[in-house]
């Protein structure tokens, strides 16, 4: 595990690759100045940094070995009074309980700072729902507890759609790449993710599982999220849905149990109904349970053993394949008509 | 849940705010929590002290500001308060509620030295 910020470097793996990991890295100076950047583990690297807004006097460069090996060099200055000029008005002076900034005292200040806990993963799966809307891919993502029967309806749903549209895969499971070999025996392109110790995927590891995968324009592509009904609710990947599973071999109560999942699902598939008659499990109650959490919800009963259901699941991914293509259809109209106006504008000056 | 993410996302925001605005103690964090999010105030706090360790935060007070829950009865067609995603209107008793507010998990200021 990674010392400094305890991200589990090198335990979330792509295929059994380690994850290039950007890592944030500090070191505070003998005058008190601290330094923060970024860098590889794994990379060599130099750089300087001034501190801020200063021109230092005296300055000088150095390098040091860390402990995995890395150098750094950089050119920094051992005495010095900081002084801050700030390029925005977030800091006030003035605001402490004296109500005014003496030169040299210490006093406290409130900074405004707004920002949502989750904007770098919401930013990555920004990055990622453009990407897919460029080339009109369809990603639906995938959640349920363990067990809940995903890998298999997985297979099945495949089956049924390679015929029609190009399908693929991303997995995410804590260890092993036994459901992407599943899924890979259909004869669709399957990438593992392994989150090490992660409970969920976030969006930067599927993007670089699209950089890896690169699937075909106008395809789908499904994720199926570590075996979780809790954390992965939080974590937008990009996709245009979330599909939550939830199998009759569990309790009627689990929207009311998990309900930040079915909150954030669009479908709730109903899995496992061909064993209906040999348990206790009230499907409408469990239906009534999920809908008081997401009055929206939508719901199809399934077997992925016997395909039932699969007609109505199949229908609902391909009106989801037609909105991402009409999406893809307007974009595209938008840009010829820019084209065209520019154009027009270049032949008038021409 | 995820907490420990949550946290460290919280660094990184104070962190990033630390070098863009030049300041590199803080004694407070500032966060708003929705009461219906999904985030255990309990478990972030603990996770919190851990993740903030060596940072310009480390030994930071974290205090939570909660914000109600609210939500869209599709009945009543109006906004009411409902402490939890499950619960039905509190005037009707419908449970034909979509969460509309206190889903926010936001660091909101930072008190610096």
């Amino acid at each position: 595990m990674c010392n400094v910020c305890g991200c589990g470097t090198g335990e979330t793996r792509l295929e059994g690759e380690a994850l290039d990991h950007e890592h944030e890295h500090e070191h505070v100076h003998a005058d008190g100045t601290v330094h923060r950047h970024t860098h590889h583990h794994t990379d060599e690297h130099a750089h300087s940094h001034a501190p801020y807004q200063w021109v230092p006097a005296g300055a000088h460069g150095h390098t040091h070995r860390h402990a995995d090996g890395s150098v750094h060099a950089h050119d920094h200055v051992h005495e010095g009074e900081h002084i801050h000029e700030h390029g925005d008005d977030s800091v006030h002076y003035g605001q402490g309980p004296a109500g005014a900034h003496a030169p040299g005292m210490s006093q406290a200040q409130m900074v405004r700072i707004e920002q949502n806990i989750l904007a770098k993963n919401d930013g990555y799966a920004e990055r990622n729902r453009g990407w897919l809307a460029d080339r009109g891919i369809l990603a639906l993502n995938l959640v349920s507890s363990p067990g809940s029967g995903k890998t298999t309806l997985l297979v099945r749903t495949i089956e049924e759609l390679k015929n029609q549209v190009p399908v693929a895969v991303v997995e995410g499971d804590q260890q092993t790449s036994f459901d992407a070999e599943r899924i890979r025996a259909t004869g669709a392109p399957a990438l593992q993710i392994n989150t090490g110790k992660g409970c969920h995927l976030d969006a930067h590891m599927v993007g670089r599982a699209l950089e890896k995968l690169s699937p075909p324009e106008d395809s789908v592509l499904l994720v199926e999220n570590v075996g979780n009904l809790v954390c992965p609710a939080a974590f937008d990947l990009g996709e245009a849905a979330k599909v939550v599973v939830l199998s009759v071999t569990e309790g009627e109560d689990k929207p009311l149990k998990y309900p930040d999942m079915f909150a954030a699902a669009r479908l709730m598939l109903v899995n496992k109904i061909d064993l209906l008659p040999y348990l206790s499990f009230d499907v409408q109650k469990a239906i009534d349970f999920a809908r008081r959490v997401n009055p929206r919800l939508e719901v199809i009963q399934v077997s992925a053993t016997t395909g039932a259901g699969f007609a109505d699941w199949l229908g609902w991914i391909d009106a989801r394949l037609d909105e991402a293509r009409a999406g893809r259809q307007r974009t595209v109209d938008q840009l010829r008509a820019r084209i065209a106006e520019l154009e027009a504008q270049l032949a008038a000056k021409g | 849940m995820h907490e420990m993410s949550l946290a460290e996302g919280i660094r990184q925001i104070v962190e990033d705010a630390g070098r863009s605005q030049g300041f590199n103690k803080v004694k407070t964090v500032v966060l708003e929590i929705g009461q219906l999010s999904s985030v255990e105030p309990d478990s972030l706090r603990f996770c919190f002290d851990v993740v903030m360790q060596d940072s310009i935060a480390a030994g930071a007070v974290l205090q939570i500001d909660s914000v109600p829950g609210s939500g869209w009865c599709m009945q009543c067609a109006e906004t009411v308060p409902v402490a939890a995603l499950y619960d039905p209107c509190p005037k009707c008793g419908s449970y034909q509620v979509q969460a509309t507010g206190g889903t926010e998990m936001r660091v909101k200021e930072l008190e610096i030295e």
